[in-house]
């Protein structure tokens, strides 16, 4: 996979090939632009130039392979569908248009949910889970697009410790069956434990490649050592001219 | 130039040229209304206008889930300017100007335009969605209201019978137009059905479900469509101004009973048919009734008992909730107190200070006593003082237990139970399950920290 | 004769005060982003206002003020409670007060008007402004300087005019409050102003302005006068104090203009007058949406011309950009085909005219080199090229390869980048900067 994705004022110039079949972690500070770039990535973000593919093709061309775990605070949980109808909306493109949900959807959506240890609250409604189970749900769902590719967007941010054992079990066993994982992670201490591969990125990617050669004290300073002032003006300038102010 | 000559804007004139009383029709006419004999037209305008409810009551769902309630507002405003043009444009092609169909077409099509210019002021400028949808509403329909000025003073012919479409008039509406409506409301239930799957995940994560392939643009746009058609298709009977109101009320009260989506649209497809069926009943009977105030007012009844009686989302559901697990708490710190001041009773000066202490009011300290005595925890009560049971007294060894062991846990686990600090620590030891109290034992346990023992020895 | 004593005075009168008293209260809605709660109740008042005949059975001002205040208060309490206890999104608590609220109003106003009084729906939405004739006026304006004149003056302005002299005092005297607690509630609320009892205050001035501007102009003109001017006024400045100024100043403008266009414009064409409220608000509209055209900061044509205007100095730049880094390659004049080739420019003809227009560039023998000026423009431009490179590869660590691109859409904006070594990363030289010699 190439990323090469460049511009905008939050993020310039990254070029990044992620490596198959790996936990790859994306960290940064806040306002680094990590989210952004699995947003761009996706297509959600229109990027100001550059070129995303996923195993050489267009992202439309395999949006089927790649599964997405946005973040928690992105949805209202006050929507009124239970924990399983939330994983089988990662069957929908599956079933179709128009299509209902037959039981078998329904059972596999159910086998997901047992992944993620939920499966005793299936029927719950979404905004009676705890922060941890919510987003347990949703890697539920995500399992449930049977993606080869997943991003996932700060899956750790604020779960309890069983949560984040549950889903740190979910992704080695993604891992161990060939797929990739992309994580937006914000937890230093946790990088070396978790993940293979890492992408220090702070406006710009600082470093990247396997954890042991790039998740050092140096590179760490500088990803957060704080902003470069010049390029946050920079890219508020080109804000600026882009909308003709 | 012509002569200028105020005009007096009064759609009701005749009204009040004529004697018109409300009086109580026949208890007979009542029942044949009701049940669909009061006559053919009659019948068709009552069961057009529920099935328009029960279509409302369904899209409305969706248009609340989206967050686009208010949207709707500034949609049904900016058909009133199609309605005049197109009855001004059809007057000049020859065609009939007053035919429904024609007036629905310029209605939707300025209704769309108008939601079209909420998004375009929210794009090109930096006011908000409120200010984008006030703007909207107000100058489409100021420009509704001149075009029918106009026309009332300009326009040759029968121009009378514009005006209805802005408060409604349900009773006058021919059958051909009662049909139109009806197929209308069938059309958009059955669409809404059909889709209800890409609805549902549009509204409740556009960004998943356009990575998972769904084209949101396009969805949205037809989730607007049917908005819109249902809205134009209310018009005639219900009115431009409280036609939204079939669209937001309904399912605003049925969120109120359910958290299924599914029963949800159900529940909110009936309330829409039942306040669309009562208001055309009433407005039938009742010729001077406006059919739309009707509905809405019933549709708004419904709303409130929702509101206050629904048995988990009520607010007196949720209010006796608190009280209770107030209650509950209260008395847990009864016990507690009790069972500490190592005594079996409770003499009424010491209960009164621990009131005191507390800053229970005089209803609250019964309702304690109360509800204690409901559990066995308390037994008889004499004028000095008050028996505590032997449940009662255990229930205070686990509270003041689980106290200690809470207290324990915070000192030397904090840091690892993030999901768990947030709860009062006050409130904590009584809400504790007896599976999170093995837990926290074993982590006490494997820290080596010194807890209470566990009160199976106690008896 | 386009104006009439007799029939456009009091009108318009009434329409200006309304305007200027809804523009002027609509722009704190419109900071706190309430101008839906403007809306809310100015439909709301109307059981208010039917409930307050019911009882009192009289059209006072005074009872009518207290009834529609009432009904106002009682709309922002109950949304309020509608959202929090119900838990219902803001919109639809909005959408389902306003709405019941509503149609109890119209339900009610049939039963009044079953007692024959002129209480009726539709005049509550587009008013009565033509009706407020006079039709013993003086033939003259001087005519106007006499008691009579006073006597004359219909309850509807008078009222007007005391909501208004009011609501200019309250906006006056705790303008500074109003600010803050449009701002951020939260911290008016802990410097000891209560930001809630400011937020009530103004929702009681809403609902009096609204019901003092009901009976003349209608309740939709009150939600465009709440609302348009404030929006107009707010792309036009961003200092409150300013806003509040153009804002009243435009609710005049619409006021008179949209009533002018009611009774002249129809007229032309042989028509009969339209109604005037109505008119006003589309005036309003036309005026908001020429703002947003033409305004000079946010407009949107005026940010297509500096789009503009940046691309032609883009270009601009690129050209003596590229005759410079020739010039390093010992080419001194290009022709223009090489120039077209090096900018990517099928037509690059009036680009070098223009540069040549300036003085930038000089033509010799069909070939073009840079002039003195146009030396010092060139280098100014590659320095800030070179600059940025090193930059972005020196702190920012983007690969050498790469910096390129970004290098050539940074040289052209605002910041400058710091002063670096002598050469760029590919080692090119770094030109000095012309203005230091």
């Amino acid at each position: 996979m190439t990323v090469a994705y460049h511009k905008k004022p939050v993020l310039w110039d990254v070029d990044y090939d992620a490596p198959a079949n790996k936990l790859i972690a994306i960290v940064g500070p806040n306002g680094a632009g990590k989210s952004t770039f699995i947003k761009s990535c996706l297509g959600l973000i229109p990027k100001a130039s550059g070129l995303v593919e996923f195993w050489g093709q267009p992202y439309r061309k395999v949006r089927s392979r790649i599964g997405y775990v946005p973040q928690r605070e992105s949805v209202d949980w006050d929507f009124p569908v239970s924990a399983l109808d939330v994983v089988c909306m990662g069957r929908y493109r599956r079933i179709g248009w128009c299509r209902p949900v037959t039981r078998k959807h329904k059972v596999a959506a159910l086998d997901c949910l047992e992944l993620v240890g939920m499966r005793d609250f299936a029927n719950r409604q979404i905004s009676q889970l705890s922060g941890g189970q919510q987003q347990r749900v949703f890697l539920a769902r995500a399992l449930a697009q049977q993606a080869e590719l997943y991003f996932m967007d700060e899956p750790f941010a604020g779960v309890d410790a069983a949560t984040e054992r549950a889903i740190i079990q979910v992704l080695r066993e993604l891992k161990n069956s060939g797929k990739t994982v992309i994580v937006v992670h914000h937890d230093l201490q946790s990088v070396p434990e978790y993940f293979d591969e890492v992408i220090l990125l702070n406006m710009r990617v600082v470093a990247s490649g396997p954890v042991g050669e790039v998740f050092t004290e140096t590179n760490l300073h500088k990803t957060y050592g704080g902003r470069l002032t010049l390029l946050s003006e920079a890219a508020e300038a080109i804000a600026r001219t882009e909308s003709g102010v | 130039m012509p002569l200028r000559i105020p005009i007096l804007f009064h759609a009701n004139m005749q009204h009040s040229i004529q004697e018109v009383t409300d009086e109580w029709p026949r208890m007979s006419e009542i029942i044949e209304t009701v049940t669909f004999r009061a006559g053919y037209n009659t019948g068709m305008v009552i069961g057009g206008t529920a099935l328009l409810g029960l279509a409302a009551g369904i899209i409305g769902v969706f248009a609340l889930l989206r967050k686009r309630s208010l949207m709707t507002d500034a949609l049904s405003h900016a058909t009133l300017p199609g309605i005049t043009l197109a009855f001004l444009f059809a007057g000049t092609f020859g065609l009939e100007s007053k035919s429904l169909p024609v007036l629905l077409v310029g209605a939707s099509v300025t209704g769309v335009l108008g939601v079209i210019c909420v998004q375009l002021i929210l794009h090109h400028t930096r006011l908000r969605e409120d200010a984008a949808i006030g703007i909207v509403l107000s100058v489409f329909f100021g420009a509704g209201i001149v075009g029918l000025s106009y026309i009332q003073a300009n326009a040759p012919g029968d121009s009378g019978g514009l005006n209805h479409f802005i408060y409604g008039q349900a009773a006058t509406m021919r059958v051909g137009d009662v049909v139109l409506m009806g197929s209308i409301a069938l059309v958009a239930i059955m669409a809404t059905l059909l889709f209800m799957k890409e609805f549902a995940i549009v509204c409740f994560n556009d960004a998943f479900a356009r990575v998972d392939g769904w084209p949101v643009g396009l969805v949205d746009l037809f989730m607007m469509a049917l908005v819109v058609l249902v809205t134009v298709a209310g018009l005639q009977a219900v009115g431009l101004i409280l036609v939204v109101s079939m669209l937001i009320i309904p399912p605003v009260a049925a969120r109120f009973w359910t958290d299924r989506l599914s029963v949800l649209v159900l529940i909110s497809g009936i309330i829409g048919a039942t306040s669309g069926y009562l208001g055309a009943t009433v407005s039938a009977l009742f010729p001077r009734k406006p059919a739309g105030a009707v509905i809405v007012l019933t549709a708004g009844c419904i709303f409130v008992l929702s509101m206050f009686l629904a048995p988990k989302r009520g607010v007196f559901a949720h209010a006796i909730r608190r009280v209770s697990v107030r209650v509950k708490v209260a008395g847990d710190h009864l016990l507690e107190h009790v069972y500490e001041s190592r005594q079996s009773t409770l003499t009424s000066d010491d209960f009164a200070n621990f009131a005191r202490m507390q800053g229970w009011s005089p209803l609250f300290q019964l309702l304690i006593r109360f509800a204690l005595r409901r559990e066995n925890m308390l037994g008889s009560k004499t004028r000095r003082e008050i028996r505590v049971t032997e449940a009662g007294l255990e229930r205070g060894a686990r509270v003041s237990r689980n106290h200690a062991l809470w207290e324990q846990y915070l000192v030397s686990h904090a840091d690892i139970a993030p999901s768990h600090v947030d709860w009062s620590v006050d409130m904590v030891e009584h809400v504790l399950s007896d599976e999170l109290i093995h837990e926290l034992e074993t982590a006490l346990r494997n820290q080596g920290v010194d807890f209470p023992p566990s009160l199976e020895g106690v008896g | 004769m386009y104006f009439d004593l007799a029939l456009d005075l009091f009108p318009l009168l009434a329409a200006a005060l309304a305007a200027v008293c809804c523009g002027l209260l609509g722009n704190f809605l419109l900071l706190r982003k309430q101008s839906m709660m403007g809306d809310a109740i100015s439909h709301s008042v109307l059981p208010g206002l039917v409930i307050a005949f019911l009882i009192a059975s009289t059209r006072s001002p005074l009872v009518m003020l207290v009834g529609a205040t009432i009904a106002g208060v009682v709309t922002v309490v109950l949304v309020e409670f509608v959202k929090r206890f119900g838990k219902v999104e803001p919109g639809a608590a909005m959408g389902v007060v306003f709405s019941i609220l509503f149609a109890l109003g119209v339900l009610l106003i049939e039963k009044a008007a079953v007692r024959h009084v002129d209480l009726d729906a539709e005049c509550v939405l587009h008013g009565q402004l033509e009706t407020l004739v006079w039709y013993s006026a003086p033939a003259t304006i001087s005519g106007l300087w006499s008691v009579e004149t006073l006597d004359a003056i219909p309850r509807q302005i008078i009222t007007l005019t005391i909501i208004l002299i009011l609501a200019i005092g309250f906006v006056s005297l705790l303008f500074k409050e109003l600010r803050l607690a449009s701002f951020d509630p939260a911290l008016a609320t802990t410097l000891g102003f209560n930001s809630t009892l400011l937020h009530y205050l103004l929702m009681i001035f809403v609902a009096a302005a609204t019901v003092a501007s009901f009976e003349a102009v209608g309740s939709i003109l009150v939600i465009a006068m709440l609302i348009c001017p404030g929006a107009t006024a707010r792309l036009l400045t961003d200092r409150l104090r300013t806003q509040i100024v153009l804002s009243v100043l435009i609710a005049l403008f619409t006021a008179v203009g949209g009533y002018f266009s009611a009774t002249i414009i129809p007229g032309w064409f042989g028509r009969d007058t339209v109604n005037a409220a109505g008119s006003i608000t589309v005036f309003s509209g036309l005026v908001l949406s020429l703002t947003i055209i033409i305004s000079p900061s946010h407009g949107i044509l005026s940010r297509m011309i500096r789009r503009i205007r940046l691309s032609s100095r883009v270009a601009l730049d690129d050209l003596l950009a590229t005759m410079y880094r020739a010039q390093e390659q010992a080419q001194a004049e290009m022709s223009a085909s090489d120039i077209s080739d090096a900018i990517l420019r099928s037509k690059p003809q009036p680009l070098l005219n223009r540069a040549v227009k300036r003085a930038l560039i000089q033509r010799h023998r069909g070939m073009y080199s840079l002039t003195e000026k146009g030396q010092c423009a060139a280098r100014s431009i590659v320095r800030r090229h070179r600059l940025w490179e090193h930059y972005l590869v020196d702190q920012a660590g983007l690969a050498p390869d790469h910096v390129h691109e970004t290098a050539e859409r940074l040289e052209h904006l605002p910041p400058v980048p710091p002063a670096g070594p002598q050469t760029d990363p590919q080692g090119k030289v770094i030109p000095d900067d012309p203005q230091v010699p």
